[in-house]
């Protein structure tokens, strides 16, 4: 049992020895419970509103909002869940890379689908 | 007893490294960098692999909106929401894990693990009490599968009297609602597989944390299965609109 | 010394095979069932790939049996189905896919950046096993019957007209793509993050940019093949669907998930070949890679590309017109930065110390075998000729040409350059060099043919055909003959030279990259210490410097 010097010891103040070194994550950085428990509220907040919205009818547009509140609900679990905010260029460029391929899926599929209906020539 | 908490600042104390690090790799920093990157890549393939069933969704909804309408309306959205807000809670719960296991709480990290693990079994349980009710209405592709509520939905009161505007389907349109269902169960199914995965690991992190592996500075195998969990939430946020949402108005 | 060879042996009369190596540092069955050593792992890999190879062979041989007479007559039209069905499945999926990546990839890569091991070595074991599994169920489903859909698997003849062995291989499929998922995440990674102090990207060989690419295709191409097999086994067990036009599904819509994966797939097939190109042609002229950014940037651009064709293996099922034009277009781009290539190797020739070693010779017959049957994919590419090729001989042709032409030449172009280092012995070179002749003239009678078949409309996937064609076809069989031959002399001088072979040294080729300064075969850990690296790749003058300051030989 060695006791260092350890330069790494940031005072973050909890209730362990303090010539242990604390470990964060790679970019040296621990999300606060008080972002968790906001990012938690505003989501079970969004859902309600999602399933709110869905009685009212705005035509094609219930879809448009569905989606556009699923994708906001979504953003902050990566940003602040997954920690994305506080994570590398590549982190940020492989989750890009995915969602990238992913649209190019359904774009080049639509492409067909979509123009199915405008006749031969 | 030896002491597992030395680590060591940098890489060039020979073999001075923890007893966590493995040998191919020059320091804790490379290992946590690179076990996490991987994480991340493996998400990457789960994107697509769910991908594919949200293209396929996506085609048939836009062909078959009447028939997907109508056989959304089948689905409970008290249960829905539910199980919704059950893994949003989970995902904070999991996330709080990760802050105890960063902070070396380890009383508190199990509690925040066996929280979500308990919140895991609660939304399969809901799901389970779902796919018995459709299997119950002849709604399971491949099963017995019956148009009756669509081509005459006065003969299913419960979801009649919840949507009395929904008219009846013709039998070629009412067909159609059997690849909604095939989708849901695809779809929701195997998301359920990836839950019942996730919480098998978190029973055996629950055990290990216990024992104090995670709270002795090698917090990655929290954080990563902390991600593949947010994850599955995150394709469950996708899934509660594009399923139970897509029309619910008078 | 001769002058038309670089090989420098040692000295054979002292020279031995270093006493610890990675092959001698452990003994058992269970030091290499469980082994997390990449290069223990690529010779598991080298072992099953070539037992399948053999497999998918033998189904070639029938094929080309059947195919000398315009009747059915050998075998009966459904059994035909499943030969050539089982054929293209273990040659795509448990030879092509897997060939040079888990073979020649799992054995260099580390050691080409200079690091110990794969960032994962636990899941490359997991990857192995995945592939024994996979190849396993295989073997299962042809002995039980087998598939007779054809590799594509299409809907809905596989998912309602067949009484075959769909789900089970279909399955087999599902677990052998999960195996090159985690090769591929694990190359990303290890790529990424586990280079040697002052490898940096642009110092990185040109092979390992290749695997790289190759792996995002992996990563991000496979699952989708994953899902679609899965609502394949879903639609045929419980009658989902999605596929079904009596549900109002849509068969098209399996072929657009299927072909997203595997299009990209014939690219995850030949962008490690090529890597192997570029290290072998650069070996054998001396001379560093012509325009080393542009194969670089080529292989990340045919990456990104290959994700965006895939509908011209459709063009006549029933897909739109206006996006046959998009997609036709967009294969014509695909082929540029693979026509780049061919141009930066040709260059990297002119002016060179040619010398025709057989890695040298095989890397010859890709180059031209491969260009052959890329243009011809660009006739394909054409809408208006694809309607008239397309399900004839003149695809079949196509692909072999550049699988097998290109890849399999690409394949086995690596394993002779590479083998005095995996094995620390020499090949028999006259032996090989044979060889490789009697392969490129049995592929060209082979396969030239097919074009030509094609052409005349000859059908892809029939037993019988019209007795104009027979002619054709029996120089098509000869040549499958030779070419027979010719793949099966590597396997026996190749186990001969495991005892026999002359000891090779560490450097027999005097090429560059970090793999050749080390011993042969390399140690479990790679090197002795970390290499820290100084110099650009294909530097021959970093090489010559160093030679000169050795004065030892290990």
């Amino acid at each position: 049992m060695s006791e260092q010097n350890d330069p790494h010891h940031g005072g973050t103040g909890h209730d362990h020895a303090p010539n242990e070194q604390d470990v964060h994550d790679s970019l040296n950085h621990i999300v606060s419970p008080v972002v968790y428990i906001t990012v938690g509220t505003l989501l079970l907040i969004l859902t309600a509103t999602t399933a709110a919205v869905s009685f009212i009818d705005l035509g094609v547009f219930n879809a448009v909002v569905a989606l556009f509140i699923a994708c906001l609900k979504a953003s902050i679990v990566v940003l602040f869940f997954m920690h994305v905010k506080y994570s590398s260029k590549l982190t940020k460029l492989t989750i890009f890379s995915g969602l990238f391929t992913f649209a190019v899926l359904i774009a080049l599929t639509l492409s067909d689908y979509m123009t199915r209906a405008w006749g031969r020539w | 007893m030896s002491d597992s908490t030395v680590t060591v600042t940098g890489a060039h104390a020979e073999h001075e490294h923890p007893p966590y690090q493995r040998h191919h790799f020059a320091s804790m920093e490379q290992q946590v960098d690179t076990t996490s990157f991987a994480m991340w890549l493996f998400l990457l393939t789960e994107i697509m692999f769910f991908g594919g069933l949200f293209t396929a969704y996506l085609i048939f909804r836009n062909w078959y909106y009447p028939a997907f309408v109508e056989a959304s309306h089948q689905l409970s959205i008290k249960e829905g929401t539910a199980n919704t807000a059950v893994l949003i809670v989970s995902s904070f719960t999991m996330a709080m894990g990760v802050w105890c296991a960063e902070t070396r709480r380890r009383g508190a990290l199990v509690l925040c693990l066996c929280l979500t693990f308990i919140l895991g079994l609660v939304f399969l349980g809901i799901k389970y009490d779902e796919y018995h009710e459709k299997y119950e209405k002849h709604h399971v592709p491949g099963l017995h599968y019956s148009l009756k509520s669509f081509t005459d939905p006065a003969s299913d009161p419960e979801v009649h009297n919840a949507y009395p505007d929904d008219k009846p389907l013709m039998p070629d349109m009412a067909r159609h609602t059997e690849i909604y269902f095939g989708l849901y169960f695809a779809m929701t199914g195997m998301h359920a597989l990836h839950m019942i995965i996730g919480i098998s690991i978190l029973a055996f992190m629950i055990f290990r944390a216990r024992a104090g592996a995670y709270t002795t500075g090698h917090v990655t195998f929290v954080n990563n299965f902390g991600l593949y969990w947010h994850f599955v939430d995150i394709i469950w946020i996708f899934l509660y609109p594009l399923l139970y949402l897509i029309s619910r108005h008078a | 010394m001769s002058t038309d060879t670089i090989v420098r042996l040692p000295d054979q009369a002292t020279a031995r095979i270093p006493k610890v190596n990675f092959l001698s540092k452990e003994n058992g069955l269970l030091s290499w069932l469980l082994t997390g050593d990449h290069k223990r792992i690529a010779t598991l890999y080298l072992i099953s790939i070539t037992f399948f190879f053999a497999i998918g062979g033998a189904l070639a041989g029938l094929i080309r049996l059947e195919l000398l007479t315009p009747q059915s007559d050998l075998m009966a039209a459904d059994t035909y189905n499943k030969v050539f069905s089982m054929h293209g499945i273990i040659m795509v999926f448990l030879f092509l896919v897997p060939s040079v990546p888990a073979t020649l990839g799992n054995f260099l890569m580390p050691m080409m950046i200079g690091a110990k091991d794969l960032a994962l070595p636990k899941i490359n074991l997991l990857s192995w096993y995945l592939y024994i599994i996979a190849g396993g169920m295989i073997i299962y489903s042809m002995i039980t019957g087998g598939v007779d859909t054809g590799w594509t698997f299409t809907v809905p003849l596989s998912t309602h007209y067949v009484n075959t062995n769909v789900i089970t291989t279909g399955l087999a499929v599902f677990v052998a793509g999960f195996s090159s998922v985690f090769t591929g995440l694990n190359f990303i990674v290890t790529i990424h993050k586990m280079r040697a102090p002052g490898m940096t990207w642009f110092r990185l060989p040109l092979f390992v940019w290749s695997n790289y690419a190759a792996s995002i295709l992996m990563v991000l191409g496979t699952p989708v093949l994953a899902i679609t097999l899965v609502l394949i086994v879903l639609e045929r067990a419980l009658g989902i669907g999605v596929f079904d036009p009596a549900k109002g599904g849509d068969p098209i819509l399996f072929q657009h998930l299927f072909w997203f994966y595997s299009h990209p797939a014939v690219y995850i097939m030949i962008l490690p070949g090529m890597g192997v190109i570029s290290e072998v042609v650069s070996t054998f002229s001396r001379k560093r890679v012509f325009g080393y950014t542009a194969v670089a940037f080529s292989s990340v651009a045919i990456a990104v590309f290959a994700f965006f064709v895939w509908e011209h293996h459709m063009f006549i099922m029933g897909v739109s017109n206006y996006s046959t034009l998009v997609f036709s277009l967009l294969t014509m781009l695909v082929a540029v930065p693979s026509a780049i290539k061919i141009f930066n190797w040709s260059f990297t020739l002119y002016k060179g110390s040619i010398t025709f070693e057989t890695p040298m010779l095989y890397s010859f017959g890709f180059m031209g075998l491969f260009t052959i049957g890329g243009l011809t994919g660009v006739f394909l590419a054409s809408t208006g000729t694809d309607i008239h090729l397309t399900e004839t001989y003149f695809i079949v042709a196509h692909f072999h040409f550049v699988m097998v032409g290109g890849m399999l030449m690409a394949f086995l172009s690596g394993i002779h350059f590479w083998w005095p280092k995996w094995t620390g012995r020499m090949y028999p070179e006259k032996i090989s060099q044979l060889a490789a002749l009697i392969t490129f003239i049995g592929f060209n009678l082979t396969f030239f043919p097919q074009f030509i078949l094609g052409m005349l409309g000859m059908p892809r996937r029939y037993a019988a055909y019209p007795p104009e064609f027979q002619v054709l076809n029996v120089f098509s069989t000869a040549g499958a003959t030779i070419l027979g031959i010719g793949y099966l002399l590597p396997i026996l001088y190749l186990t001969w030279s495991l005892k026999y072979g002359e000891i090779a040294g560490d450097n027999p080729w005097q090429a560059t990259g970090l793999e050749w300064q080390t011993q042969s075969p390399p140690l479990t850990e790679n090197f002795p210490e970390i290499p820290i690296v100084d110099h650009d790749a294909y530097d021959y003058e970093w090489l010559e410097r160093k030679q000169k300051e050795v004065t030892s030989v290990g």
